[in-house]
């Protein structure tokens, strides 16, 4: 800051230092010389004043814009606590832990939408997560360097597919595979265990929280694997290279080095995709099956937070339906806030560790 | 011979090998995957009439997704209007005036925080404000909604191209007496035209795909309408409609429009990669 000030400074400094000398070197200078000399000074001095004026405006100016995203945050936060304001009067806290939903008899409480949310983005994590490491290892390590930007790009365009196009494919093209051949094949094994045989038992349409949680890893992927890929370029190459001068593998050098180095930014690589996964409306919508039930299994329908408030809103006749919805809305936006905070903090760890490193 | 340690070590570096390359081809698999089924259903959809016709009446024969593609087409190119200034002055400010004070680094954190954020409560947010206020969905409450979410985009790329500037250049902008708003606009900006343009291009391939802010700003219109105080077809959301119908029309309509609309965003943001590495690179 200070050092932009003293620029901003010195232009009238000198310019004033610059006329004041002057004479010295004009000794002869006619009347007319100094009437122009005068002039000149009065119009740099005008000049210099304007662009003050253009300065500090500027600075204003993007200042306010810059604040506008802050208040855009705290807007979004206010609005949705007024909001929900109803909700939250009519059923206290206990909202959060009801299961019943019915717009019919206007009682409303979120916990189908909260344990739909966080099972499909936890199943999705589970899948994503090797993945998206395997992906980044891939494309750090052992990719062949011609390689390495088609196949970057590839990832990069998995993420670029809109989220609507994912719920068709899920819909049209995944689901009925998967409940011809995956589910059945799921019940037979996992669904034989004696505790999380469960899970893996129920209705087989190819539609459900684990649909939903699959189609949600495959986009999550490109995410962290893009996320993985840029922290485990940061590790030096001398610490790798002095391990392979031991004489230690590929693998144990992304095991016991690359992977120690960069945890702290590989949690937050999966942190931040949870937080994508938990937001994602579209995908879930079409696949979820939109029940508002809860059970066991996870081939069985349910609903999500996001998906919920995609089928209802614009069909909310109550005010109460209304209130509940936005009180959804809060309950999601505050957990992927954390979730997307904590994420930051991590990574902010991690790139601070770029900056010290040899 | 080799010892047994060595040869478990060799085999635990050649199944962890096999097992990277393998999540590698998964990626690529789904990707290939919808591309290919995008190809294929949206493919006999596409037609002249996709483009000139507006969309059927549940269950009737033919119409196309014209007013949707017009919809889509005015909303974000409002929205890449409005977030488009916005988004590059508020980068300017972080870079110029913020970089590394308590407010800059704080506005970064939430511009952060917002570019992952639930797009479908930004609806919600824009209904509360807006929607509710003037008691109709329109096409200029979708146009918020989707700039909200532009804007951030937009945001981080500025700042840190501006970043990437050397500060010799900016020295010597001052050292001739320019003022300050024209070294960071006319010199610096300007260095990273190409990168700011990258970030430009990404947001739109961003929005152009978003449904969920959609759903209750902008909502649907089953005929033709470019009035942005009214409810506004848009590409996303007759999908989403179509999609979920009975009707096989309707259903074949949505896989056009999803062929469209998936081939359109990997298009900007692949033009938007090449732009920015030849500009980069010379």
């Amino acid at each position: 800051m200070s050092s932009s000030d003293n620029i901003r400074a010195q232009p009238t400094f000198t310019f004033r230092q610059f006329f004041t000398d002057r004479p010295s070197n004009v000794t002869q200078a006619t009347i007319a010389d100094s009437r122009d000399q005068s002039a000149a000074e009065r119009s740099l001095l005008f000049t210099v004043r304007k662009q003050r004026i253009q300065d500090f405006l500027f600075h204003k100016v993007t200042l306010i814009f810059a604040l506008s995203v802050l208040f855009v945050l705290l807007g979004i936060i206010v609005s949705l606590m007024i909001s929900s304001w109803p909700a939250f009067r009519e059923f206290g806290p206990a909202f959060v832990t009801t299961i019943e939903w019915d717009p019919v008899n206007d009682k409303y409480g979120a916990l189908i939408a909260i344990v739909g949310t966080l099972a499909t983005s936890f199943i999705a994590l589970l899948v994503a997560f090797p993945i998206s490491f395997g992906i980044a290892l891939f494309l750090t390590e052992i990719c062949p360097s011609g390689l390495k930007r088609p196949l970057g790009t590839a990832v990069e365009l998995l993420a670029g597919v809109p989220s609507i196009i994912y719920g068709m494919w899920g819909l049209f093209i995944f689901a009925p595979l998967f409940a011809d051949y995956v589910q059945p094949a799921l019940e037979a094994t996992l669904g034989q265990l004696p505790l999380i045989g469960e899970l893996f038992s129920g209705p087989m349409m190819g539609i459900g929280i684990m649909t939903a949680g699959l189609i949600l890893a495959v986009m999550i992927i490109p995410f962290i694997a893009s996320v993985m890929r840029d922290v485990f370029e940061i590790v030096p190459a001398v610490l790798k290279e002095s391990a392979y001068g031991l004489g230690c593998t590929k693998w144990e050098v992304v095991r016991k080095i690359v992977l120690p180095y960069t945890r702290v930014g590989v949690v937050g690589g999966v942190m931040l995709g949870l937080g994508r996964a938990l937001g994602e409306t579209m995908a879930v919508t079409f696949v979820i099956g939109n029940a508002h039930n809860l059970s066991w299994s996870l081939f069985a329908p349910g609903n999500s937070i996001a998906s919920t408030l995609a089928n209802e809103f614009a069909e909310a006749a109550t005010e109460l339906h209304l209130s509940s919805l936005f009180a959804l809305g809060l309950i999601l936006f505050v957990i992927t806030f954390i979730v997307l905070s904590a994420a930051k903090f991590m990574l902010i760890g991690m790139s601070r560790r770029e900056g010290t490193k040899t | 011979m080799m010892n047994p340690v060595y040869r478990r070590r060799l085999l635990q570096h050649r199944v962890g090998i096999a097992l990277s390359i393998f999540a590698m081809a998964i990626g690529l698999f789904f990707l290939g995957w919808i591309l290919f089924t995008l190809l294929i259903k949206g493919f006999g959809a596409l037609s002249l009439a996709m483009f000139a016709e507006s969309t059927p009446a549940p269950g009737s024969e033919g119409g196309g997704l014209m007013n949707a593609i017009v919809g889509s087409l005015l909303m974000v190119g409002a929205s890449t209007l409005i977030s488009t200034p916005i988004g590059i002055l508020a980068g300017v400010y972080l870079a110029e005036y913020g970089e590394e004070s308590w407010l800059a680094q704080t506005t970064r954190f939430v511009t952060d925080i917002m570019l992952s954020a639930p797009s479908i409560v930004i609806g919600l947010f824009v209904y509360a404000i807006y929607v509710a206020n003037v008691h109709h969905f329109s096409g200029w409450a979708g146009t918020f909604a989707i700039s909200l979410i532009a804007i951030p985009v937009v945001v981080r790329t500025t700042d840190n191209m501006l970043k990437l500037v050397p500060s010799s250049l900016r020295e010597a902008a001052f050292a001739l007496g320019a003022p300050r708003w024209k070294v960071a606009l006319l010199v610096r900006l300007r260095a990273v035209k190409a990168g700011v343009v990258t970030g430009v291009l990404l947001a739109v391939a961003r929005i152009s795909g978003e449904t969920a802010p959609l759903l209750f700003t902008a909502l649907n219109n089953q005929f033709f309408s470019a009035d942005m105080n009214a409810p506004m077809a848009n590409l996303p959301v007759v999908i989403f409609q179509f999609a979920m119908s009975p009707y096989d029309n309707w259903r074949s309509l949505a896989w056009g429009g999803a062929l469209l609309i998936t081939f359109s965003v990997l298009l900007l943001n692949i033009l938007s990669r090449t732009l920015f590495r030849q500009k980069v690179t010379s």
